[in-house]
């Protein structure tokens, strides 16, 4: 599989995001902001955590209306695989490839610490790779996870089993306990907990790893 | 030309920073403080002629996220 790890100034889990594709075998490219288009063939797009433009006017804001958005949405439409972790889901909501939006926790406080998570769904390449209502560890660190939507959207969101993942104990507000939702045609996903941080022992977990083991052995037998 | 933007949260959105501000308030001894939103104000220095309706395009692209804050422009 071939990804692209798009770098915004201010990204702090861009290598981290690409040390995880490639140990689960992928073949990685990281991408500058500035560019206008991805590397030829790319399968997966990975927006990664972090503080892109110093979160100025709203997380995600800026980043999203950036080049290299222009491009990811572009390949999103194609039918492209692309994976939004923290700041990078809230640059998916942002340019509107994910429904809601990520507001400041209602506790106010920044969050660093690993949360339990319910795998909600195993329909999607991200979330084959683990049972329908696992539990798994992976860690939080930000500071506007509250992930907001409209009720409706909320109903058409669980109707169509979008909701990729949940909080056991809800740790920011969201709407509920949403952490991961899925794109219509399942193939975007975004999320607030980081899953390329829970991938080596040494990390003190590996739930992370299927997710990325699941995207990668999605083209190995394509 | 100058055009000021306001941008709130729509209302029904919660606050969780309204809301701790509201806290403070009382807890400085200000009674009867029922609700606090907190907003952006976004000073503009446009070139003349410029029409609301290209502020309100500018809004609508990326000073304001529509899925959860409601703008209004005041030319000045």
């Amino acid at each position: 599989m071939r990804a692209a790890v798009v770098v915004f100034p201010g990204s702090n889990c861009d290598r981290d995001m690409a040390v995880a594709l490639r140990a689960a075998g992928a073949d990685v490219t990281m991408v500058w902001h500035k560019d206008a288009r991805l590397p030829e063939a790319v399968d997966l797009v990975a927006v990664p955590g972090g503080f892109s433009f110093g979160d100025y006017l709203r997380c995600g804001a800026i980043a999203a209306r950036s080049p290299i958005c222009t491009a990811i949405v572009a390949h999103a439409e194609r039918g492209g695989y692309v994976l939004g972790v923290c700041n990078g889901f809230q640059v998916l909501t942002e340019t509107g490839l994910l429904p809601g939006a990520l507001m400041r926790n209602t506790g106010l406080k920044f969050i660093c610490k690993t949360v339990d998570l319910k795998v909600e769904t195993t329909e999607s390449a991200f979330t084959e790779g683990y049972r329908a209502g696992d539990t798994i560890a992976y860690p939080v660190a930000h500071h506007d996870g509250n992930y907001t939507v409209d009720p409706q959207t909320l109903e058409s969101l669980r109707d169509a089993d979008r909701i990729a993942f949940t909080y056991a104990e809800n740790p920011n507000g969201s709407v509920g306990a949403i952490a991961g939702v899925l794109s219509e045609n399942r193939r975007v996903l975004g999320l607030m907990p980081h899953p390329e941080r829970a991938v080596d022992a040494g990390h003190g977990g590996t739930d992370g790893q299927a997710l990325f083991r699941g995207l990668v052995a999605q083209f190995a037998t394509a | 030309m100058k055009a000021r933007v306001y941008v709130m949260l729509k209302n029904g959105v919660l606050d969780p920073q309204g809301e701790a501000v509201r806290h403070a308030l009382g807890s400085l001894g200000f009674d009867g403080v029922h609700g606090v939103r907190q907003g952006k104000v976004i000073e503009l220095d446009l070139a003349d002629g410029t029409d609301e309706a290209t502020v309100a395009q500018m809004c609508e692209k990326l000073l304001a996220n529509t899925v959860i804050e409601s703008y209004r422009v005041e030319v000045l």
